[in-house]
C-alpha cells in the first residue's frame, strides 16, 4: 500500500494514561476524498485518538501517517497541513469576519495577497461578503459554524477533523452546512468528522464505531446496517456501545 | 436552621476541599508578617562604610572603634583617597568618612568653642536617597554624637517604636489588607463560582431565601479569618514583639467590623461580576491597589497629594489601620479610636445595604 | 394534585434582551402527566422561556401559570413545585454524589430518605459510586445525578433544559426511558432539546426558533398533516447529484439528509423523468423512491413557508 492512497494509515496506536489506556491498538487507513465519520460513546476515546492524529498529542506506542507525516515524529508538520474545526473553539467573537480569516490564513502561513483573494471568494460563496466587517460575536450561531469550517479550509489543507461541529445548530443550516462538507469533499479534501448525531453518520461515506478505546465496527452506513441487520445507524450504535464499560 | 447548617457545611467541603486555595489562605498571613517583619524592612541596618585617613592618630582611631562596634555600620577599612569613586560606584561601599589631615586639632578646637572648621567630610552613594539619608543620619550621631549633646539644641526621643522598626508600621497595614483579601476576594469569587456551574439557578429556584444563601457562603470565610486574625496577632506579639499596649478587646471588636465590612464588600462585587476572573480583577483593581497606595499602609495619608486625601478617606482599609495602629503600638483607649470605629461600622451597613439591594432573587 | 388545571399555561409572553427578541408572543399548554417537548435549535428561545417558568425571570408580556400558580405573583410557592435541571452542569464537582444529593434535599427541607421511592430508580444506578465526586462522573452518569437532584424534593412540574445535550445516544436512549417512568408516576415534564430525532419520545411538541413557536402538535400527528410527498434519492456522487436536483423545476426543495437526499416535489413533478434526465447527466447507481416525511422534514418546510 503506498501513501499515496490513504491520507491516514494508523497501526495499533495506543495512547495510555497512568494505567488507562485510553486508546487500545487501533488500527485503520482513510482513504482521500473520503468522508470519514470517527463515532464513538462518550469516554470511548474518540477525543483522545483525534488528537494523536492532529499531532497534538504523542501515541504510547503504535506508528502511522497523517497527510504523508508520521503521528510520531512529525507532530508540528502535520499541525500545518490539516484544518481542524471544533465546536468549542472556533473563532474570535470581537474580530469581524476578514480579521478572523486574516488571522486564521497568517496563521498557517498563507501568502497576504492570495490570502485577500482567497478570504474574499470564500466570503463571495457563503454569500457573507455583505457583512465581512461584521463582529462574529453577533452572527446567528449557524454563521459561525459555516464561517469556522471555511477558515479551517482557508490553508487548503489535505484532510480536515471537524469535532461535532454541528451541536445546537437548526436543521436547514446542519444541511447546509453538510453541503459544505459534501462540495469539499467533492474537491478532494478528506473529511474526519465526529457527530452525536446519528442520523450524520449516514452522510459518511464510511464510519467507524469506537468503544471503550478499539475500533469496534468499521464500514460504509449500508454495510453496517445489513451486517448489524438494524434500521438505522442509531440502532447499530446502540447495538455497539451497549456492553461499553466506561463513560467519560 | 438545620438547612442553615447544612449549607454551612457544604461551604465548608468547598473549601477544605480546595486544599490550594485553603493553604494560601491561611499561609498568606503567616508568610506575610514574617516577610515584612525580618526579610524586607524600610530600615537600614547595614551601611558599609570605609574611611580615608591623611594621617593616623589616637583620635581617628577612637572614632573607628566607635564606627566599627556599631551594629547599624560594617566597616569597610581604609583606602586611599584615589580610591574613592571607584569605591562607590562598584557598591563595594555605601558612604565613606574622610578626616582631615588635621583631624586632631580640629575636633579638640570644636569641643573648646562649641564651632569651628569641618574636621570630616561625610561621601554617600544617594542612588538609594533613603539608605543615603539613614546612613549620613547614622555617622553625624556615632562620630559627631558628643559634640552634638555638649550643646545640643534638639533632644529627639523615638516614642512607642523605639527602635524604629519597620515591622511594626506593617502589621496593621498587613491586616488591612489580609481580611480585605480573603474576606472580599475569597467570597466574591465563591458567589460567582455559583453563576458560572449553574448552580445558582437551582438555588434560586429553590425555597430558601437569598439572605440564607448569602450569610451560609459568607460564615466559613469569616471563621477563616477569624483564625487569622488569631495568627496574626500572636505572630505580633510573640515572634515581632509588639508591646500591643492597647485594650485586646478592642483590638478584636475594631477587626470583627473589618471582617464585616470585608464580607459586604465581597458580596457587592458578586452581584455586579458574572464571571471568577471579573470577580478577581475588580477585587484587585478596586480593593489592593487603593490599599497599598492609598491607606497609609506604605506612605503616609499626611503626605498625600491634596487631590489623593479625600480618596483615601473612602479607603475602608485606611481607617482600620489606623486604629490597628493606634491600638497595638500606641496602646490607645477605645475612646481615641472611637471615630475610626464609627466610620468602620458606617461603612459596613452600606455596604451591606446595597450589596442586598443588588442580590436579586431573579436574574435580571 | 388538582388535576382540574394545567400543569404549565403560557399565554402570550415576550422577553427582549435589548434589541433581541428572545421570545415573541409565546403561548402554550401542557397537560397533566404529559412530557411535552420544546424542540428547536440554539437560539430558539427555550432557555429563556424555563426561566420564566422557573421564575427567574420576568417576562416582558403576557403571562404564565405553573401548576396552577402564577410565576410572578406566586413565584415563592412555585419553586416549591418545580425541579430544575438548568442546561449547564448544575451540581457541585467538588462534592460527592451523596453530598450532592443531601444539599438539594435540605434546600427544599426534606430528607433524601422521605423521597427515595421516587428517585430510586435512577439513583440506584449510581448509588454504588456515591462516594465519588460528581466532577469525575461520566456525562450520562452525571445526568442521573442531575435528575435525581431534581426530583428529590418531589416536584409536580419537572423543567428539563437540554438534558441530553452532548450525551451519547445510547445514555439519551436511557434518558428518556426514565422520563417515561417519572410520567406514569404522575409527573408533567416540559423538556427541551435541540436533536429533532427525540420528538418521538414526546407526548406532544412545540418547535420553535428564533423566540417563535412554529407548530405544537403530538409529534405523529405533525408529520401526518405534513402536506406534499417527500422522496429520497441517491446517487454514487452525491454532491453532484444535489447541484443537479437544484436545477428542475418541479422541485420544491431538496437537500441532504443523509443516506438519502430529500426532495419535496413541487407542481408537475414526476419521478420518472427526473430519474431519466439524472441518467443523462452521467449520474450512477441511482435510486429514488417516497419517503415519509420525519419532524426534521416538518421543521425545515415550517421554517421555510417561514422566511417565504
Amino acid at each position: 500500500m503506498s501513501n499515496t492512497d490513504f491520507i491516514i494509515q494508523v497501526k495499533d496506536l495506543t495512547k495510555q494514561f497512568g494505567t488507562f489506556t485510553a486508546v487500545d491498538h487501533i488500527t485503520f487507513e482513510v482513504e482521500r476524498g473520503e468522508i470519514f465519520g470517527f463515532l464513538g460513546a462518550n469516554g470511548a476515546g474518540k477525543t483522545t485518538a483525534m488528537r494523536m492524529l492532529c499531532g497534538l498529542s504523542y501515541p504510547t506506542s503504535g506508528s502511522g501517517t497523517v497527510a504523508g507525516f508520521d503521528v510520531v515524529k512529525e507532530g508540528e508538520k502535520i499541525k500545518r497541513h490539516i484544518g481542524y474545526m471544533s465546536q468549542r473553539f472556533s473563532l474570535y467573537d470581537d474580530l469581524t469576519m476578514m480579521e478572523n480569516m486574516e488571522l486564521f490564513g497568517g496563521i498557517y502561513g498563507v501568502k497576504s495577497r492570495e490570502l485577500k483573494e482567497r478570504a474574499t471568494a470564500l466570503l463571495h460563496k457563503l454569500e457573507f461578503i455583505e457583512e465581512r466587517d461584521t463582529m462574529v460575536g453577533s452572527l446567528p450561531l449557524g454563521w459561525k459554524q459555516k464561517l469556522a469550517f471555511a477558515v479551517a479550509t482557508l490553508h487548503r489543507p489535505e484532510i480536515v477533523f471537524l469535532d461535532e461541529p454541528t451541536g445546537g445548530v437548526d436543521p436547514i443550516t446542519r444541511r447546509q452546512f453538510w453541503e459544505m462538507i459534501y462540495q469539499a469533499a467533492s474537491e478532494g479534501t478528506t473529511i474526519f468528522v465526529t457527530t452525536h448525531y446519528m442520523d450524520e453518520a449516514e452522510y459518511c461515506n464510511r464510519i467507524s464505531m469506537m468503544v471503550d478505546g478499539k475500533i469496534k465496527a468499521l464500514d460504509t452506513p449500508a454495510n453496517l446496517k445489513k451486517s448489524f441487520n438494524a434500521a438505522s445507524m442509531d440502532q447499530v450504535f446502540r447495538i455497539l456501545a451497549r456492553d461499553a464499560q466506561r463513560g467519560d | 436552621m438545620r438547612g442553615f447548617l447544612k449549607f454551612v457545611k457544604k461551604e465548608t467541603l468547598h473549601i477544605l476541599r480546595d486544599s490550594r486555595t485553603m493553604l494560601i489562605a491561611l499561609l498568606m498571613p503567616v508568610v506575610q508578617i514574617l516577610l515584612f517583619g525580618f526579610a524586607i524592612s524600610t530600615e537600614v541596618n547595614n551601611v558599609n562604610v570605609a574611611v580615608v585617613v591623611p594621617k593616623w592618630d589616637e583620635q581617628i582611631r577612637q572614632s573607628i572603634n566607635k564606627l566599627s562596634s556599631n551594629p547599624y555600620i560594617t566597616y569597610k577599612g581604609a583606602i586611599a583617597e584615589h580610591e574613592i569613586d571607584q569605591n562607590l560606584r562598584s557598591g563595594k561601599v555605601d558612604a565613606i568618612v574622610v578626616f582631615a589631615h588635621d583631624f586632631d586639632r580640629l575636633m579638640t578646637q570644636w569641643k573648646q568653642n562649641g564651632n569651628g572648621k569641618a574636621a570630616m567630610q561625610f561621601i554617600m552613594d544617594a542612588s538609594n536617597t533613603n539608605t543615603a539619608q539613614a546612613g549620613a543620619g547614622y555617622l553625624n550621631n556615632i562620630l559627631a554624637g558628643e559634640l552634638m549633646q555638649s550643646n545640643s539644641l534638639v533632644e529627639t526621643h523615638m516614642l512607642f517604636n523605639p527602635q524604629m522598626k519597620s515591622a511594626f508600621n506593617f502589621v496593621p497595614g498587613i491586616m488591612g489588607m489580609i481580611f480585605i483579601l480573603i474576606c472580599a476576594m475569597l467570597t466574591s469569587v465563591a458567589i460567582v463560582r455559583e453563576k458560572e456551574t449553574g448552580t445558582m439557578d437551582v438555588l434560586l429556584v429553590s425555597p430558601v431565601r437569598p439572605l440564607t444563601i448569602i450569610l451560609a457562603k459568607m460564615t466559613p470565610y469569616f471563621i477563616l479569618s477569624c483564625i487569622n486574625l488569631t495568627t496574626i496577632l500572636l505572630l505580633a506579639r510573640f515572634v515581632l514583639g509588639i508591646p500591643m499596649s492597647g485594650n485586646l478587646s478592642s483590638i478584636i471588636v475594631v477587626s470583627l467590623v473589618y471582617l464585616l465590612l470585608s464580607l459586604s464588600l465581597g458580596l457587592l462585587i458578586s452581584t455586579i461580576a458574572k464571571q471568577q476572573i471579573v470577580a478577581l480583577l475588580i477585587s484587585a483593581a478596586v480593593m489592593i491597589m487603593p490599599i497599598v497606595m492609598l491607606s497609609g499602609m506604605m506612605f503616609p495619608v499626611e503626605n498625600m497629594p491634596a487631590v489623593l486625601k479625600p480618596v483615601s478617606a473612602i479607603v475602608p482599609a485606611r481607617w482600620y489601620i489606623d486604629a490597628m495602629r493606634k491600638l497595638l503600638i500606641q496602646g490607645a483607649s477605645f475612646g481615641l479610636i472611637l471615630k475610626d470605629f464609627l466610620i468602620l461600622v458606617g461603612m459596613t451597613l452600606a455596604l451591606l445595604a446595597i450589596a442586598l439591594k443588588n442580590f436579586k432573587d431573579k436574574l435580571e | 394534585m388538582d388535576t382540574s388545571t394545567l400543569a404549565i399555561e403560557v399565554n402570550g409572553i415576550s422577553k427582549s434582551y435589548g434589541t433581541v427578541k428572545a421570545l415573541e408572543h409565546v403561548s402554550l399548554e401542557v397537560q397533566r402527566g404529559e412530557i411535552f417537548g420544546l424542540i428547536g435549535p440554539d437560539g430558539a428561545g427555550k432557555t429563556t422561556l424555563f426561566k420564566i417558568l422557573v421564575t427567574l425571570l420576568n417576562a416582558d408580556e403576557g403571562n404564565a401559570k405553573v401548576d396552577g400558580l402564577d410565576v410572578v405573583a406566586d413565584y415563592r410557592k412555585v419553586r416549591s413545585r418545580v425541579g430544575y435541571m438548568p442546561g449547564k452542569f448544575s451540581l457541585y464537582p467538588d462534592l460527592t454524589i451523596e453530598e450532592n444529593m443531601e444539599f438539594f434535599a435540605t434546600l427544599f427541607g426534606v430528607t433524601v430518605e422521605q423521597n427515595y421511592d421516587l428517585v430510586a430508580p435512577i439513583y440506584k444506578q449510581i448509588e454504588p459510586f456515591k462516594k465519588r465526586r460528581a466532577g469525575r462522573l461520566s456525562g450520562g452518569m452525571k445526568q442521573k445525578l442531575a435528575l435525581s437532584c431534581a426530583l428529590i424534593h418531589k416536584p409536580s412540574v419537572l423543567f428539563l433544559d437540554e438534558p441530553t445535550t452532548g450525551v451519547d445516544a445510547v445514555s439519551r436512549s436511557e434518558f428518556w426511558d426514565m422520563l417515561h417512568n417519572l410520567r406514569e408516576q404522575g409527573l408533567s415534564i416540559l423538556v427541551s432539546t435541540p436533536y429533532m430525532d427525540e420528538a418521538s419520545r414526546c407526548d406532544r411538541i412545540a418547535l420553535c426558533n428564533n423566540g417563535r413557536v412554529l407548530d405544537i402538535d403530538s409529534p405523529q400527528h405533525m408529520v401526518e398533516k405534513f402536506d406534499g410527498k417527500l422522496y429520497g434519492i441517491k446517487a454514487h456522487d452525491m454532491y453532484a447529484l444535489l447541484k443537479s436536483l437544484r436545477e428542475e423545476n418541479s422541485i420544491a426543495n431538496c437537500y441532504t439528509a443523509g443516506e438519502y437526499h430529500h426532495l419535496l416535489a413541487d407542481s408537475g413533478f414526476d419521478a420518472q423523468a427526473i430519474e431519466q434526465r439524472l441518467v443523462d447527466l452521467g449520474h450512477e447507481e441511482l435510486e429514488i423512491k417516497p419517503i415519509v416525511p420525519d419532524i426534521e422534514d416538518v421543521f425545515i418546510k415550517l421554517l421555510s413557508n417561514e422566511q417565504h
